[in-house]
């Protein structure tokens, strides 16, 4: 990666310029051309650095639910209870982490109602406790990702 | 008629076009959002318009890069927990906010014996070393030392992404949703 696509990926995390010619307006305050930008845009997208440019929506604004959910699996039935949790469409970023409760994932409901049918169900297929972790505050984090 | 109700972010019916049609990413062309506009029967002022006001409103949390942070080297992934009394929640949070490796940061409830703890953060890195010392870091300049505190490491990624967040038609994806 070179300080173009740094200073491409670090600048433009958010605050994307809503106007006419927004990569025209981001480009200068990066010293880019127009051109220039959304080459390197493309090349970063193509090259799987980003995987999208573009929005990022808020969840529960739209009306759905939005958990973090743990479970505690013995090692010898992990990867069946992976299986199992990720087959569920509204499971995704399913992590292993290194705690008693050792499964983590995000749970996203269109309906808030939905979840604890989806919890009950998963808890069901598996045979083991789900622990629903939904936030309930969330704290202003000023820099993200620098690279 | 939309089958779909509008809810309180979609006032007009082409609404829900434009957010679909947003979500696969803007188009990489000088005047991207003529080109989102032609897609959901807006013109490039009215899409400009609507964005805006979903900005302001928070239905975009945020308009920009997408990184995957395992490709750009972030393999050490934490996630720090304390058990902090509720009274403090909210002036512990805002003191581990200001360092900037911390990239999230949550109160969730506790869950019985199984899990104390109610405040979260996430520090991504790229290596465990320098995660392990930047969580040594914030636990003394936070003043956190007297708190329960735990550190789990993600060993493994299972599903980064892929899932459906709303059944078609207006289908939603969750790789435009932010990783809680």
């Amino acid at each position: 990666m070179n300080d173009i696509d740094r200073a491409i990926i670090n600048g433009l995390q958010g605050g994307f310029p809503v106007c006419e010619r927004p990569y025209l307006a981001a480009a200068e305050k990066l010293g880019l051309s127009e051109e220039e930008l959304i080459e390197r845009l493309q090349c970063l997208l193509d090259n799987g650095t980003l995987s999208r440019f573009g929005p990022m929506y808020h969840a529960e604004r739209l009306g759905g639910a939005l958990s973090l959910v743990a479970m505690e699996i013995p090692a010898a039935d992990f990867d069946r209870v992976a299986e199992q949790v990720n087959a569920f469409q509204e499971v995704a970023h399913n992590y292993a982490r290194d705690h008693a409760l050792n499964m983590w994932f995000v749970l996203a409901t269109e309906k808030p109602e939905r979840k604890d049918q989806i919890l009950a169900e998963i808890e069901r297929v598996t045979g083991y406790p789900a622990y629903d972790m939904p936030k309930l505050a969330e704290y202003f984090v000023g820099l993200r990702l620098e690279v | 008629m939309s089958a779909r109700p509008l809810g309180p972010w979609f006032t007009d019916p082409r609404d829900p076009a434009l957010f679909e049609a947003l979500q696969g990413g803007l188009p990489l062309v000088p005047r991207p959002y003529a080109a989102i506009g032609e897609q959901a029967g807006y013109t490039e002022a009215e899409v400009i318009e609507r964005l805006r006001e979903w900005r302001r409103t928070g239905l975009i949390k945020r308009l920009g890069v997408i990184v995957r942070h395992r490709r750009l080297g972030y393999r050490a992934n934490a996630m720090v927990v304390w058990d902090v009394p509720d009274d403090s929640v909210s002036q512990a949070a805002s003191l581990i906010c200001q360092y900037p490796f911390v990239t999230l940061c949550y109160r969730r409830p506790r869950r019985g014996s199984e899990w104390p703890y109610n405040l979260f953060c996430m520090i991504h890195g790229h290596d465990r070393q320098r995660v392990e010392s930047q969580i040594r870091q914030l636990i003394e300049g936070c003043e956190m030392t007297a708190w329960p505190t735990a550190t789990l490491f993600s060993t493994r990624c299972f599903k980064q992404r892929g899932a459906r967040y709303v059944p078609a038609p207006g289908a939603v994806s969750l790789k435009s949703i932010e990783p809680v």
